[in-house]
């Protein structure tokens, strides 16, 4: 199994750890991963904030080094990366004389064939079944609260991927890989997303609702795909602890280095050495 | 010689507007053949029909034409004012100059010579013009209802009251339909069930009606007066005859975890059972899917016969010497003979999926509008009491959402449900009459109590009964700490609201009963996209459908309360009951025929027929050889669509009223 691989700026930088554990899984697992030449940004929110043909031109190029390279499928881990990427697409193969403009702009030709995955969408693509089989080391502690954020799943008619409402993909990859994964209330909450710079109030007022729901359902960890719901739930959670006053480590892991993990890899292959809240004591 | 009357109509402004009516009236006059031409305001008016009839007498007319509006507004009323001066009415025609071609132009001098040419046209045909008289067909005068809900029986109770036997068909083990499963009625608060079992009981008793449960129409043929019907009486295994109804056998099966439909799955019933304990008729029916002894027998794949698995039924029933119980029972499909069919197939839940936010399914404290009947209703599975399916705890705040559905483009479907305002409204009080320390929430996005004391129910709702009506949406419910944390817009304040709710009830939207569009398809009658039945007009023919004989009643038509629903079936009946006030139906003569001697018996028009009506026919000499085979139309089935006549490549077939030598005498004329 081949695809493009697009980590976007993200995974170079706050999370670096995303990239590593992409890379390491898919290796694990026997996807190669071809990196696309020269990829550029994808826009994300300060694009389509701004003009709406630039929202779009920007991931089209991306779509159309793909198809250069001669790739249909091309794996963008990153939650808003893939939503600004599935976005284009879906906005040029609906709009011919957008697709023109793009192209003009771009100097590029793009006919349309690239599927954009997300990571979880890589691994169900992948197979379940064969996942488990690539298991060696089994979650046996973990009892993880998939949390899918809302780029992944939303908006529906535009990524089509799972239900926008009670998504259940993360859950059957974290079963898959030996972890009890609990039913909790918050999968799909927002975040605070991007106003972590701006609002830091508001961001820390929803994440401290996600990870306290998490463990009072009875998760002694979370699971992330996205860049952004990382940041927010680990890196602010000693921030969220001084607001309400409270002494919570709640470990925050990508999905993929749970996968890295569980298929042999040693934690600090999977990235969970770069973790602002400790993430060691389950694993050893 | 013809003698054609020419009559222009100006129907007020709608034709004279655009259209100088003298003028037509003028150039009719130097048309060949016409003795007589006139204009006149209203044609359709007394003095106008006088005029005509004068006409005909005075001036010895042999054909009519009425130049006014669509022969689908007024053919009738001129046929019969020339039928009363004592012309053949066929010999009247109507040329349409109104919708096609005042309404629908603006250049008055062009409209003119447009209305002039379709007179003309209409001239020359009404000289080829044959009398005709209308077919008489037989009425068989009984009547067909589907489906046994509140609709259906008010429909066959009144048909049967007017002396006509009713077969009313059914479904599910019982009649009764969805009022069986209310608890209490908007706006007066009575019991659904004490006001709906004597009308189920009349059913049961009525000597005049048949009732087919457990069964459903596989196929209909014919005609209206002469329905040909098969009805599939699923096997219930259980023998009606023998069946006392003691209920032995429910108490004896030891499958007593099945979801029950009619507890709207709050409730178990076993797998030989009756729907609740009023059902009408009480005989019990094994549900083939969940029986153990089914079951083993398809496990192993063995014929029931030989299976020996359970059988606590059979061993319980005291029906000696032969047991009612039969497991062998198959599937038998009868074929009845009606004059008219009813449909009242009801509706259906609009399915929540669509809704994962609520959480309907999920966690079973929310639920839904006909579940929480379930639970208000004595019958029910808490005996009325207002408890938690959760944990049987009584809800202290509870939180209503209108419009689960209803009025939504994005998720649901665009129309409103109708009742559902007004059962939520109901559903407050019924809880704070039964939880007085209760506290009942609404979000709502309108409130539409249109109807007599409906706005006064709501309104006694809120002002004495106190429930909170916000007006807003919900967008999210949370489990937290045993409850329900119920996040929503209050659009009025312009706030954010959250309510933390022990239950939330979801007023689901109502969909046409499912399978409705397969039922329309066996009847040949139409739908809409939501597979709501499509009457003949929206205002002036509510309950008929397009296909004669075919009526309406309930909520298969449209989202309707019992009020309307109740009427719609007396509509239904009285129209019924119409049909049958003869012996005999009269039916336009516009039929096809076949010309025998030119007809090669190729049956082209056989395949082409909608409706069934052509067959084959042998012609015999004297000694009973068959010298030919044709077509022959069957007059009491044709409809007059003259498929046939354009497919026939012999050019045998003709259709009485529109020949093909009128037809062309028309265009000629153009």
């Amino acid at each position: 199994m081949k695809v493009g691989y697009y980590p976007g700026c993200s995974l170079e930088g706050t999370a670096r750890e995303f990239d590593i554990s992409v890379r390491k899984s898919c290796g694990l697992l026997g996807i190669e991963l071809e990196e696309l030449d020269d990829w550029s940004c994808c826009g994300a929110t300060a694009a389509h904030n701004t003009d709406h043909l630039l929202s779009i031109a920007l991931p089209a190029r991306n779509l159309a080094l793909a198809e250069r390279q001669g790739l249909d499928q091309v794996l963008s881990p990153c939650a808003a990366c893939s939503n600004r990427l599935i976005t284009a697409h879906r906005e040029m193969e609906e709009n011919e004389e957008l697709r023109g403009a793009v192209e003009a702009i771009i100097e590029m030709s793009y006919s349309g064939k690239v599927r954009v995955l997300n990571y979880l969408g890589l691994i169900l693509s992948f197979g379940i079944d064969n996942l488990r089989a690539k298991v060696r080391r089994e979650l046996a502690n973990f009892k993880v609260a998939c949390y899918y954020g809302c780029l992944l799943v939303r908006p529906p008619k535009i990524v089509e991927f799972d239900d926008p409402e009670d998504p259940q993909s993360m859950d059957k990859i974290l079963t898959a890989l030996g972890a009890e994964v609990v039913d909790w209330e918050y999968k799909v909450e927002c975040c605070g997303g991007g106003f972590t710079i701006s609002d830091p109030t508001l961001v820390e007022t929803l994440a401290h609702d996600i990870i306290r729901n998490a463990e009072t359902e009875g998760a002694n960890a979370i699971s992330v795909s996205c860049p952004l719901c990382h940041a927010n739930l680990d890196m602010k959670q000693s921030a969220i602890n001084a607001r309400f006053h409270e002494k919570r480590n709640m470990p925050v892991y990508y999905v993929s280095e749970l996968v890295a993990l569980a298929c042999g890899a040693t934690p600090e292959e999977a990235g969970i050495n770069k973790h602002f809240v400790d993430s060691y004591a389950l694993i050893r | 010689m013809a003698r054609v009357g020419v009559f222009i109509c100006h129907c007020g402004e709608n034709i004279a507007r655009t259209v100088d009516s003298a003028a037509v009236a003028d150039a009719a006059k130097r048309m060949a053949g016409v003795v007589y031409a006139v204009d006149y305001k209203y044609m359709c008016s007394d003095p106008g029909q006088q005029m005509i009839k004068d006409a005909i007498a005075k001036h010895r007319l042999t054909g009519v034409v009425v130049a006014a509006c669509s022969p689908r507004m007024h053919e009738t009323t001129f046929r019969r004012a020339s039928a009363e001066a004592g012309l053949n009415p066929y010999l009247c025609e109507m040329s349409n100059i109104r919708e096609h071609c005042s309404w629908v132009h603006e250049d008055k001098q062009a409209a003119t010579e447009k209305a002039i040419d379709l007179v003309r046209a209409m001239v020359e045909k009404v000289k080829k013009n044959e009398e005709l008289q209308p077919i008489r067909v037989p009425v068989t005068r009984r009547a067909l209802v589907i489906g046994g809900g509140i609709a259906g029986i008010q429909t066959a109770l009144d048909i049967a009251n007017g002396g006509h036997e009713v077969l009313l068909v059914e479904k599910t083990p019982s009649i009764g339909g969805h009022m069986a499963q209310l608890s209490e009625t908007f706006p007066t608060l009575d019991c659904s069930q004490c006001i709906l079992t004597p009308r189920m009981v009349e059913v049961g008793q009525h000597p005049r009606i048949k009732l087919y449960v457990y069964s459903e129409v596989e196929s209909v043929d014919g005609f209206i007066g002469n329905f040909e019907v098969k009805i599939r009486q699923k096997a219930t295994s259980v023998d009606p005859k023998l069946c006392n109804g003691c209920g032995a056998c429910r108490e004896a099966c030891p499958q007593k975890k099945i979801p029950s439909d009619f507890e709207a799955g709050l409730g178990t019933r076993t797998a030989i059972y009756s729907p609740f304990p009023q059902a009408v008729p009480n005989k019990p029916v094994i549900d083939r899917e969940n029986c153990l002894r089914f079951r083993v027998a398809r496990k192993k794949g063995i014929p029931i016969e030989e299976c020996t698995a359970c059988g606590k039924c059979y061993e319980a029933c005291p029906i000696e010497p032969r047991k009612a119980i039969d497991f062998s029972q198959t599937d038998q499909v009868v074929t009845e003979k009606v004059g008219a069919i009813v449909v009242a197939t009801g509706f259906d839940l609009y399915p929540t999926d669509a809704y994962g936010e609520y959480g309907h399914g999920k966690h079973p404290d929310i639920i839904s509008g006909l579940q929480f009947e379930r639970l208000a209703s004595a019958s029910g599975p808490t005996s009325g009491e207002i408890r938690r399916p959760s944990d049987g705890t009584i809800p202290k705040s509870v939180v209503f959402i209108q419009c689960v559905g209803s009025r939504d483009n994005a998720k649901g479907i665009p129309y409103c449900s109708k009742i559902c305002c007004m059962y939520t409204a109901k559903h407050t009080m019924l809880y704070k009459h039964k939880v007085h320390d209760g506290q009942a929430y609404v979000f709502y996005m309108d409130i539409r109590a249109g109807g007599k004391n409906y706005d006064e129910f709501v309104r006694r709702a809120i002002e004495e009964d106190g429930a909170v009506y916000l007006r807003g949406r919900v967008s999210r419910i949370f489990r937290r700490n045993g409850r329900l944390a119920v996040l929503g817009a209050d659009t009025l304040s312009g706030r954010k609201v959250e309510i933390e709710a022990d239950m939330v009830v979801l007023a689901t939207a109502m969909q046409a009963q499912l399978h409705t569009d397969k039922l329309a398809q066996t009847l040949g009658i139409s739908y809409d996209q939501f597979e709501f039945l499509s009457e003949a007009h929206p205002k002036l023919r509510p309950v008929e459908t397009n296909t004669a004989g075919v009526l309406l009643a309930g909520a298969c038509q449209a989202p309707k309360d019992i009020p309307e629903a109740v009427a719609q079936g007396s509509a239904a009946a009285s129209k019924v009951l119409g049909i049958f006030s003869s012996d005999e139906l009269e039916r336009e003569p516009i039929i096809a025929s076949v010309n025998e001697n030119i007809c090669s018996g190729c049956l082209a028009c056989e395949a082409v027929c909608p409706y069934g009506a052509i067959e084959e026919k042998e012609i015999k000499d004297r000694d009973g050889n068959v010298v030919k085979v044709v077509a022959n139309v069957n007059p009491g089935v044709c409809q007059g669509c003259g498929l046939c006549v354009a497919t026939c490549r012999a050019n045998c077939i003709d259709l009485a009223g529109f020949s093909d030598e009128q037809v062309y005498a028309e265009i000629k004329a153009l």
